[in-house]
């Protein structure tokens, strides 16, 4: 069981590099304000201020070739109500969603977040990814200045390189004095399709996890709505000359988030780029299968306690637990079933199991919903050696998060340490028996707030010890004597800290009145 | 950490994206040309020639179609390549060959070249050939200023008298 519990997954290299990288805006935000755990949010933010500056530049846009630059330069002179300022937040927030889109993309590359159950959600980035791109290029041609000229006629010669056009859609660009009103036409329509094909892809994108956050925490979305805003009064967008096709200009000013790739296709040439875009998403679209990420086993359901009660199914991050009609002569309505494909392995599902309490009797505990790889009976067994063979005062248990701070290099003679798969696969019933079972305090180490490796265990934990969610800390349990730390890999020292600091506190508490009041019944059980 | 630090490291964090946004979105600027250079773009879109020129069918041959088959010439589909040979000042810079369109052969040419070339002035010689046997009949040669940045679109319109320069 050890050796097979030393294959679990721990983070890899470069997540704790970015975790130090995370650490330093911790101490500017806040760990729940952190704008790189908001990454994905901040895309849909950007987004929907991208659409309504767009929606509100439309109503005073003139759609035909010849009269679309002259509206926009109407609007820069402020003809058309914050026509200026619409403008410039129409192309900032775009180039915002560029920018916190590649982020959120490295983030999850170095915290492997690709592989198995996360798999659906990266091949759908992707798709997301390139619609990205397509529908903020096609933007670009609108204007119809030289900028939109170069940039419509990079595109259609990097199509060109494909045998199906072979030249043909440079043709349409470059072949009269103007490009006809009808194909103008088609720019626009595609400048409104692609992002509405985006807004589809981002919706499947999330479809897998469960609850999906699409919204930033307000602090921080004010804050990035202002800083945008900021921007557009200091730097209003400027337009070039009007298209001319008999003239290429000097230099253009290029929007680097987008049309980098007209750069590189000077550079490399169409075929060269053709390759490149292809290698690159084939990468990303082969890493589920090219790498192995490692994962614990899916959880297991075991009927004889499962009541149908659904918390599993509620608290599960990734959708992976549904519940289904009964199958076994139980009666209850429903039993809860596991997509082992989707499952994560996280053993929250464990931790939100009303079977999971360890005052049960039996001596080999088994719960509603299990984890093969560290299951609830093994955990309590643990937790009651360990326990027993705390001496000193004030005595403390740990109960540690395998994505977090190391808690087995806590361990002393007065500190015992119990590692679970995730911070809220600890059933608050475990609090209190380890307090009952001998300790003056626990501590419950989860990972940084919004930190979580499976999304919501350290709110999860936070709502469970709180009693804000069910199954909760019993109200008799005394709250002084627990204490939940955010505290991630990194995070030793600071988890060092605050068990200091618990420690401190519990001396000054004295010690728990009710030492070794298991219920009777296991007590006899445990020592014959 | 007070709040007043963290209010500032706040401010100066969002100042740094919204620079990094700023900067980006327009610069460094880029030079889409070489300095000094003109483009010539030749674009064409032209059916070559029938690889077999079209044959009157006999009175037995139309006897043995149907009735409604009995279109009075055989003209099979497939079409010559088009190829177009661009010299400047007597050297040659481009030699195209735009195969026909379509899976038998049978549709228009339709091709593209970017060619950026030293502003100044040129002799720009064109020519093309569209039948089976390449006969590059239809020329047409000038001298040219192409200043910086000059777009010069070298077309091919029959109802234009051929190679249009644009």
């Amino acid at each position: 069981m050890d050796a097979a519990r030393a294959a679990l997954p721990r983070p890899g290299r470069a997540a704790l590099v970015l975790e130090r990288v995370e650490a330093f805006f911790d101490r500017a935000f806040g760990q729940r304000l952190n704008p790189w755990r908001h990454l994905g949010a901040l895309g849909f933010h950007f987004f929907w201020i991208c659409c309504a500056s767009g929606i509100w530049i439309y109503v005073g846009f003139d759609t035909s070739a010849t009269g679309a630059r002259e509206s926009l330069a109407a609007m820069d002179a402020n003809d058309w109500p914050l026509g200026a300022f619409a403008r410039a937040l129409h192309r900032y927030s775009a180039d915002a969603l560029v920018a916190v889109t590649a982020l959120h993309l490295l983030r999850e590359l170095a915290r492997r977040h690709y592989a198995a159950f996360r798999r659906f959600a990266w091949l759908t980035g992707i798709f997301a990814l390139v619609v990205m791109f397509a529908a903020g290029i096609g933007g670009y041609w609108l204007p119809w200045d030289q900028l939109a000229q170069w940039s419509l006629t990079a595109t259609t010669e990097w199509f060109d390189a494909l045998p199906v056009f072979d030249g043909a859609l440079t043709r349409n660009v470059i072949s009269g004095d103007q490009v006809s009103d009808r194909f103008f036409s088609l720019l626009i329509f595609l400048h409104i399709g692609l992002p509405l094909t985006m807004l589809g892809a981002m919706w499947v994108h999330v479809q897998r996890v469960s609850p999906a956050r699409t919204s930033p925490p307000a602090a921080l979305a004010w804050g990035s709505a202002a800083t945008l805003a900021a921007l557009c009064l200091a730097k209003p967008l400027a337009l070039m000359p009007a298209a001319d096709l008999s003239r290429i200009p000097a230099a253009i000013p290029l929007d680097w988030f987008y049309l980098f790739p007209h750069v590189l296709m000077a550079a490399i040439g169409p075929d060269g780029l053709w390759v490149a875009t292809a290698a690159f998403l084939a990468v990303l679209a082969a890493l589920p299968w090219a790498t192995r990420v490692p994962r614990a086993p899916a959880a297991r359901v075991n009927l004889d306690n499962c009541n149908g009660c659904a918390r599993c199914f509620a608290d599960c991050p990734y959708d992976a637990v549904v519940m289904v009609a009964r199958t076994d002569a139980r009666p209850h309505p429903r039993q809860a079933q596991v997509d082992p494909l989707l499952c994560a392995g996280c053993g929250v599902c464990t931790g939100a199991c009303p079977s999971s309490t360890p005052f049960r009797r039996d001596e080999q505990l088994a719960t509603g919903i299990d984890m093969p790889s560290l299951p609830i009976g093994e955990l309590r067994s643990r937790l009651e050696a360990r326990a027993e063979g705390l001496a000193g005062h004030p005595r403390i248990v740990v109960f540690g998060c395998r994505w977090g701070a190391d808690s087995a290099r806590l361990e002393d003679a007065s500190t015992a340490a119990v590692e679970f798969l995730c911070a809220a696969m600890v059933p608050p019933s475990f609090v209190e028996y380890a307090l009952r079972a001998g300790a003056d305090g626990v501590l419950v180490a989860g990972c940084r707030e919004g930190d979580c490796e499976f999304r919501v265990g350290e709110a999860l934990t936070a709502a469970r010890l709180e009693a804000r969610r069910a199954p909760a800390l019993r109200p008799t349990v005394p709250r002084e004597r627990v204490r939940l730390v955010p505290a991630g890999r990194s995070d030793l020292a600071v988890l060092r800290e605050q068990l200091a600091d618990f420690r401190t506190e519990l001396t000054r508490l004295g010690p728990r009145a009710a030492r070794h009041a298991l219920p009777p019944k296991r007590q006899e059980k445990r020592h014959g | 950490m007070n709040r007043a630090l963290r209010y500032g490291m706040q401010a100066i964090l969002y100042a740094a994206f919204a620079a990094t946004l700023g900067y980006l979105s327009t610069s460094p600027a880029f030079e889409p040309l070489p300095p000094g250079h003109a483009l010539i773009r030749v674009s064409l879109n032209h059916a070559g020639q029938r690889m077999v020129a079209c044959r009157k069918r006999t009175a037995e041959e139309l006897a043995k179609l149907a009735p409604n088959m009995r279109a009075a010439e055989d003209c099979p589909r497939e079409r010559a390549a088009v190829r177009v040979k661009v010299e400047l000042d007597g050297r040659p810079v481009a030699d195209i060959v735009a195969p026909p369109a379509g899976l038998s052969r049978d549709g228009a040419s339709v091709a593209y070249r970017r060619l950026p070339v030293p502003a100044g002035t040129h002799r720009l010689r064109v020519s093309l050939a569209d039948d089976a046997a390449s006969t590059f009949d239809r020329v047409r040669e000038e001298e040219m200023h192409l200043a910086t940045g000059r777009v010069l679109i070298v077309d091919f319109e029959p109802g234009q008298g051929g190679i249009v320069f644009r």
